[in-house]
């Protein structure tokens, strides 16, 4: 399959586009494999991609129960940043921005990462200060950040509500200039074609229903295609952790939420970058057709159903019309919601275990997106070296147990809160 | 029939609190660890901008039905 540039649109334009191939193979599965990553979102073909580009295991498998990308990958707002407090968070998610910025050319595939900027408002003097110690360690660390004052947030987004009687006026804000968005279901076509071409097995319709125990070891997977065996087996399947580890006897330190997200229909040039209300929870950006993207909170109840309920809809619609009132001329298109896997401490896990032969992608929490090609490098380096990288290393399921938390926010082991 | 909006969500009404002097391991899975079934979940909600009682309920957390709703001392008499 050739390489997409210039020159192939062009040849292919002047060929009628009869002659583009399937992007990715269709095979059957084999019996066995070096590795099976199970879930064909982003973080499982991420995964499977640097497995093979990085460590040179090429007989892997990608097992999903239904088409890739039809999961948060293919649901998220594309919010792509790394303005983190915490420094095991920053140099993780900084890794990521890395691998974000050359995405596009080390696939060869327009993921359409856009650095437009992630702006985080601040409506109090208290919040500007915590936003002021956030920017400060994020410096530290060796990531840019600036601190907007409440006129030049104004000016960068000028459809916010800058007037005198509004109900929680701008304070300032805290702006991650090399942060942005990417065109989600882009980045999976991109790993699923990068990893095909090394040699993945991407198999679609494929449900992981059990494991292959032999001994105390788990060597195999049933599925609804069949067993499949290999000693190494990630699980990168989101919201949906629990259901498979329950198979395993273990429980986890998370709860499946839904998060809803919102478009409208295509509009002029409105927003500039990505923004966040302070006061209430709402980001908001505009993609490249001109459909205003937000979200806002998780519902807060436990569920594995794709859909939320309309008092958070509202809640959101609230949230955003507050900070930009001319939002409300505007006609929704969509609303969707995904399965979010909440950690007890709001930051992620990616481990070897719980059980010998399996390895853990998990606790993305509503922030997963941005973390695609960083946890991806990770996961691969932890399945091929039976070992963390320092990127990940503290990223333990045991954390917990420990005491070694990491909550970004303080707010304890509360799922609903992260 | 009340609406949605008069309640808040507590938490997993399985967990059982370990004793004060536990050994620590208890008191990591009362914490930390949870079933988080895909199915009938026994739960805890709070009648918050209501009468504020607490009560029980039995929903199916893949489509919201709600099978039985009690008081939290209560339990479902037969198996649902
Ligand atoms: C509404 C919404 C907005 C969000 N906004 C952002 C944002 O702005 N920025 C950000 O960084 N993150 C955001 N996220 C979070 C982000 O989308 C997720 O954290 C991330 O996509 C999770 O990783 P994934 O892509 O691998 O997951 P998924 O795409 O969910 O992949 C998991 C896959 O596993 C498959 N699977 C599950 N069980 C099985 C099984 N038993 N057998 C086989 N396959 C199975 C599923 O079908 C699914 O395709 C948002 C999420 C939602 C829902
Ligand atoms: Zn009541």
């Amino acid at each position: 399959m050739g390489k997409y540039n210039a020159l192939s649109i062009f040849w292919h334009a002047l060929c009628r586009h009869k002659y583009w191939q399937r992007v990715w193979r269709d095979p059957q599965p084999k019996l066995g494999y070096d590795a099976i990553i199970v879930g064909g979102g982003g973080h499982g073909l991420a995964t499977a991609y640097y497995l093979a580009k990085n460590h040179g295991i090429t007989n892997v498998a990608v097992l999903e129960k239904g088409y890739i990308g039809g999961g948060n990958a293919g649901r998220n707002t594309t919010i792509v940043r790394s303005n983190y407090l915490l420094s095991d968070n920053a140099r993780f998610y900084e890794h990521g921005m890395n691998l974000w910025r050359t995405m596009s050319q080390d696939l060869n595939f327009n993921v359409m990462f856009s650095p437009r900027g992630v702006l985080n408002i601040a409506h109090t003097n208290a919040q500007y200060d915590v936003f002021a110690r956030r920017a400060n360690a994020m410096c530290l660390n060796g990531i840019n950040a600036e601190l907007l004052s409440r006129e030049e947030v104004l000016d960068r987004e000028p459809i916010i509500d800058g007037s005198a009687t509004t109900r929680f006026p701008v304070w300032g804000g805290i702006l991650q200039p090399l942060a942005g968005n990417a065109r989600h279901d882009a980045v999976v076509w991109a790993y699923a074609r990068g990893a095909d071409q090394l040699g993945v097995d991407i198999i679609q319709n494929c449900l992981v229903t059990d494991f292959i125990h032999h001994g105390e070891r788990i060597v195999g997977v049933k599925t609804t295609r069949g067993d499949i065996y290999a000693h190494k087996i990630g699980l990168a399947v989101a919201g949906n952790t629990s259901c498979l580890t329950s198979k395993l006897g273990v429980r986890l330190p998370i709860e499946s939420h839904v998060l809803q997200a919102f478009v409208t229909e295509p509009y002029k040039p409105l927003i500039n970058g990505v923004v966040t209300f302070g006061a209430g929870h709402f980001y908001v950006s505009q993609s490249d057709k001109g459909g205003v993207v937000f979200g806002g909170d998780i519902d807060g109840y436990n569920t594995y159903a794709q859909r939320g309920n309309l008092p958070v809809f509202e809640d959101v619609i609230g949230g955003g019309l507050a900070l930009m009132p001319c939002l409300s001329r505007l006609k929704l298109l969509r609303n969707w919601g995904g399965v979010m896997d909440m950690s007890m401490d709001g930051s992620p896990i990616i481990d070897i275990g719980p059980v010998d032969g399996i390895y853990l992608n998990t606790g993305w929490c509503y922030g997963g997106f941005k973390a695609t090609p960083a946890s991806g490098w990770c996961f691969a380096y932890t399945i091929a070296n039976d070992q963390a990288h320092k990127l990940n290393q503290a990223y333990t399921l045991n954390r917990f147990a420990s005491g070694y938390t990491i909550d970004e926010k303080g707010a304890g082991p509360y799922p609903k809160v992260h | 029939m009340r609406e949605h909006t008069e309640f808040t969500y507590g938490e997993d009404a399985n967990r059982q609190k370990p004793e004060i002097d536990a050994p620590i391991e208890d008191w990591n899975t009362y914490i930390y660890e949870r079933d988080n079934v895909a199915g009938y979940h026994m739960e805890y909600w709070h009648h918050a901008f209501g009468c504020r009682a607490w009560i029980k309920v039995k929903r199916d957390t893949q489509t919201h039905a709600i099978l039985w709703v009690g008081l939290p001392q209560e339990n479902p008499e037969i198996a649902l």
